[in-house]
């Protein structure tokens, strides 16, 4: 008979609308290219926020800034899980160990290891047991891998990847690899979880699916999600709130609703014209 | 004497209370529930329903994937007097709702929020629901109807029950007689809506009893539980004998890892309709295709040795030693091992009913040494009246009658039947009823006789037998399956009946057709593409050409086209149990069927499909017809 989670998901401490994270005026270069300018956002716990913007706007940049694979010239991020740790200098490893996960844009597994593996691999950061205790494989280090294999499954039965455990995940569709990186990061546990284009490259019934499953990780588990997409329909239905990029700089920030609304961003979409944002919902309908 | 199914439950609880009943894999692991568990379950979740008022006249209605919270539905049901109705999963909206307010139910227990947002797209609809009980929480957050209730919610309501009513349960439960009604039982029919078979707990206990004492089975023996329970032939196996033998169900983990978890459990005993054996069959010889160049050698070696000595066997020759040795080879070295990989390594008893299987199916699996037979019944007789014994399989027949089975032909050449395992009646229907009950036998609508060893051959479905235009009688289902024993080939209508020359119309298989266009670079982009590929044309009308030596020359196949779509049971042109409503495809593809008796070499066809969503899309394409010289 299913079982409740056993283990949470989450990792973070703080009570949902507090600051999770606190990007403070940014600044990356790449030579004289300036891929992101005085951003400065706030993550808040337990929230969706989109990051949108056309392509080069700086929304991946701004991703690997927070998950330390660059670090900015200038400016501060933040983040608050326990104590506050500034992480803007931190290595990659060092961040996802305080709870920060991400998964990419071209999927990153060991593709010829099986999606349990895969999935295991993620905990890999939590687990304590030394290289020797676990090539013997007694005692602690076999509860402990015992105890995360059990984790595992509430993943496998949260992604409903049950049909795909023993598979190498060289040999899945592209839009089930997509849902084991996803289960990957989750593996980890995060307190904040960071999904570059999660849906990119999917058909309409695999992008359901995966927002779906990004509403349950949120609602059931409360992890703060940060996604970004290039679907609008997708964006709109499941964030809470949107930031937009153009050129590095960060040009609008609200609800799906007030996002639409602004000058700022309707022009970066629709050009100079004057008109209505694309995307948005009107509440007529 | 336990009368009634849940009485059977509660005598193994006390009996063997720590003894394994039931398993689910969940979590990757076989989850098991004890005799004593299973039966808690049932007292509890009986006691819910009865605080928010079943009564014995009402109906429990149970949709979804084979789980232990279903048959714990069903035996809770049963043991607070009501009775239960199995509803599959894919069934549209319409025949659910006809379902729910023609059988009384007050109760609906789905699995999941897939279910959940099918009934309250018909909430308005219902009369008398009172409560819809999901077993699997996920993604349920956010409902907020009062009606919607959680599955460990109604047990817990049972056990505050229990504390002011103590007693109450083990009173109902002995107040159970045999002649009341256990389960409705939804039959396929042709055309509208479908009707429910009354079925006692009496009817269902002697049919088990009764094939049980042909082919006993042992308490310590494993079933695999995974065609929809809502069948007949599942609540054969899973209710009927389960419980009588007190053997271990077993339940997968999800529809797509059937396969999987039945190697683990390796059954004892399987019953399947042709479609699962059929693919099998398929699966063997596709992966074989695939495999080295030595295992297939290994392969070609050993087939024919064990066709050999299945044909001795089905001609009651007893093997010479020679042959026997050759054969324990071939098994040594090639038939396990296959069987081990469909997971049919342990298995005893195998069972095919539900429609006809074809001959090459069955030789197949008695050349692996799989003892599969057939049977034949109905769900009015609770599944199975006809069964082959052991040492009589004729793959041509469907065997001979179970104990307290009579069976007789009336002189339009239908099979009438009579036994306790018979139907009280369509529920509610008492039209149908009179239709299908007449003098105490069961008309069954099919066309059949006995061969001279008292062995029933079943032509067809009596309207469907077609007299070919020399005058022979001639059964479509036996050249449909002749076709289907092609991988490539998954669904055929044959017609012929009322035209000059016989002729198919075919869908290939979708996922082996794809892989052979894979491994002969031929590129292709959808179903109705591939299907029209010439090469595909030809590869098919190989198989036909196959089929048509075996066949006598009137009932060869002239002409043929291959579908652009699947037949598909979400537009009514299969039964839930996948057979073909032969004339409603008639009707449906009519312009196909008369371009398949002009002289054209192609039709264009538009036609409306279905989508799971209940959404439709308009196709238009052109199908190539092909003719065959004979």
């Amino acid at each position: 008979m299913p079982s409740e989670f056993v283990s949470t998901l989450n990792s973070s401490t703080l009570p949902p609308g507090e600051i999770q994270l606190q990007v403070e005026n940014l600044q990356l270069n790449f030579g004289g290219v300036a891929a992101l300018s005085n951003i400065s956002l706030n993550i808040y716990q337990s929230e969706i926020l989109a990051i949108i913007g056309p392509n080069g706007a700086g929304k991946t940049s701004l991703l690997n800034c927070i998950s330390g694979l660059y670090h900015p010239q200038r400016g501060k991020i933040t983040y608050f899980n326990g104590a506050a740790h500034e992480t803007t200098h931190l290595q990659p490893h060092q961040i996802a160990k305080l709870g920060i996960a991400r998964s990419f844009q071209n999927i990153e597994l060991f593709k010829h290891m099986t999606v349990l593996d895969n999935l295991l691999s993620g905990c890999h950061i939590h687990m304590k047991s030394s290289l020797l205790a676990s090539l013997i494989y007694w005692g602690a280090a076999q509860r402990e891998h015992l105890q995360y294999r059990r984790f595992v499954e509430d993943i496998i039965d949260l992604l409903e990847i049950e049909a795909i455990r023993y598979q190498t995940v060289g040999s899945l569709s592209y839009g089930l690899q997509k849902r084991v990186e996803l289960g990957r990061a989750l593996a980890m546990k995060p307190a904040l979880l960071l999904l570059d284009e999660p849906m990119a490259g999917m058909n309409s019934e695999e992008k359901e699916d995966m927002a779906r499953f990004i509403l349950d990780i949120n609602e059931e588990h409360g992890v703060t999600t940060v996604l970004i997409e290039h679907d609008m329909g997708v964006v709109m239905d499941i964030s809470d709130r949107i930031a937009v990029l153009n050129f590095g700089q960060k040009i609008g920030e609200g609800t799906p609703d007030e996002v639409g609304r602004q000058p700022a961003v309707i022009q970066a979409y629709l050009g100079e014209e004057q008109g209505s944002f694309p995307f948005i919902k009107t509440t007529s309908e | 004497m336990a009368e009634t199914l849940p009485q059977l439950l509660f005598e193994h609880a006390s009996a063997t209370p720590n003894k394994i009943a039931l398993r689910e894999r969940d979590f990757g692991i076989w989850q098991a529930m004890t005799w004593q568990q299973y039966a808690d379950h049932v007292k509890y979740f009986a006691l819910g329903l009865v605080s928010m008022g079943l009564s014995p006249q009402e109906t429990i209605a149970i949709i979804g994937d084979n789980r232990p919270e279903w048959v714990i539905s069903e035996l809770a049901a049963q043991s607070a007097g009501a009775k239960s109705v199995g509803i599959y999963q894919d069934s549209v909206v319409t025949e659910m709702v006809y379902i729910f307010n023609h059988a009384d139910v007050s109760f609906i227990v789905v699995e999941d929020q897939e279910q959940v947002d099918k009934i309250l797209e018909m909430w308005d609809e219902l009369k008398g629901v009172r409560k819809v009980i999901y077993y699997d929480p996920k993604g349920m957050r956010n409902y907020t109807e009062d009606f919607l209730m959680n599955f460990p919610d109604v047990e817990e309501a049972g056990r505050a029950y229990e504390r002011e009513h103590a007693g109450w349960f083990e009173q109902r439960l002995a107040q159970g007689k045999a002649s009341d009604l256990a389960i409705l039982s939804t039959t396929s029919g042709t055309t509208g809506n479908p009707k429910l078979a009354m079925l006692t707990h009496h009817s269902m206990m002697s049919m088990g009893r009764n094939l049980m004492s042909i082919d006993p089975l042992r308490p310590q023996d494993e079933f695999v539980s995974f065609l929809p329970l809502a069948w007949i032939g599942e609540q054969m196996m899973c209710m009927s004998c389960g419980l009588q033998v007190g053997f271990t169900v077993n339940f997968p983990e999800e529809p797509e890892t059937i396969q999987h978890d039945i190697r683990e459990i390796g059954p004892r005993v399987m019953f399947s309709p042709p479609r699962i054996w059929e693919n099998l069959v398929s699966q063997v010889q596709v992966k074989i295709q695939d495999s080295t160049k030595f295992k297939q050698r290994m392969y070609n070696w050993a087939m024919p040795i064990g066709y050999q000595m299945a044909d001795l066997h089905f001609r009651k020759e007893k093997p010479s030693a020679g042959m026997k040795l050759k054969y324990f080879l071939a098994d040594w070295l090639v038939f396990q091992e296959i069987k081990d990989h469909l997971g049919l390594r342990h298995l005893i008893r195998a069972y095919t009913g539900g429609a006809a299987l074809g001959p090459d199916v069955f030789r197949f699996f008695h050349a692996l040494g799989v003892t599969l037979k057939q049977i034949y019944g109905q769900t009015e007789i609770n599944g199975i009246a006809v069964v082959h014994r052991d040492d009589d399989v004729k793959f041509q027949t469907v065997g001979t009658p179970i104990p307290e089975t009579d069976i007789k032909i009336d002189e339009s050449g239908e099979i009438l039947m009579r036994s306790p395992a018979m139907m009280e009646g369509y529920y509610r229907n008492p039209e149908a009823t009179a239709e299908t009950l007449i003098d105490g036998w069961l008309h069954s609508g099919d066309a059949g006789y006995f061969d001279e060893d008292g062995h029933l051959i079943v032509i067809d479905r009596a309207k469907d037998v077609m007299t070919l235009h020399d005058g022979t009688k001639f059964s479509p289902q036996f050249i449909e399956n002749k076709l289907k024993f092609s991988p490539h080939v998954k669904e055929a209508v044959v017609f012929g009946g009322d035209w000059p020359f016989v002729s198919a119309m075919i869908n290939i298989d979708f996922a082996n057709v794809g892989k052979w266009a894979e491994t002969n670079q031929i590129s292709y982009t959808t179903y109705t593409d591939l299907a029209q590929k010439p090469q595909v044309y030809e590869l098919v009308r190989k198989h036909i050409e196959q089929a048509n030596v075996d066949l006598p020359p009137a009932a060869r196949i002239q002409r043929f086209v291959l579908l652009h779509k699947e037949l598909d049971a979400d537009d009514a042109e299969l039964t839930r149990t996948r057979k073909v409503r032969r004339k409603l495809v008639a009707q449906r593809y009519a312009d196909i069927i008369s371009a398949l008796y002009s002289q054209n070499n192609f039709v264009d066809v538009e036609t409306v499909i279905t989508y799971q969503d209940g959404r439709t899309a308009r196709l238009a394409t052109r199908l190539a017809i092909q003719s065959l010289q004979n």
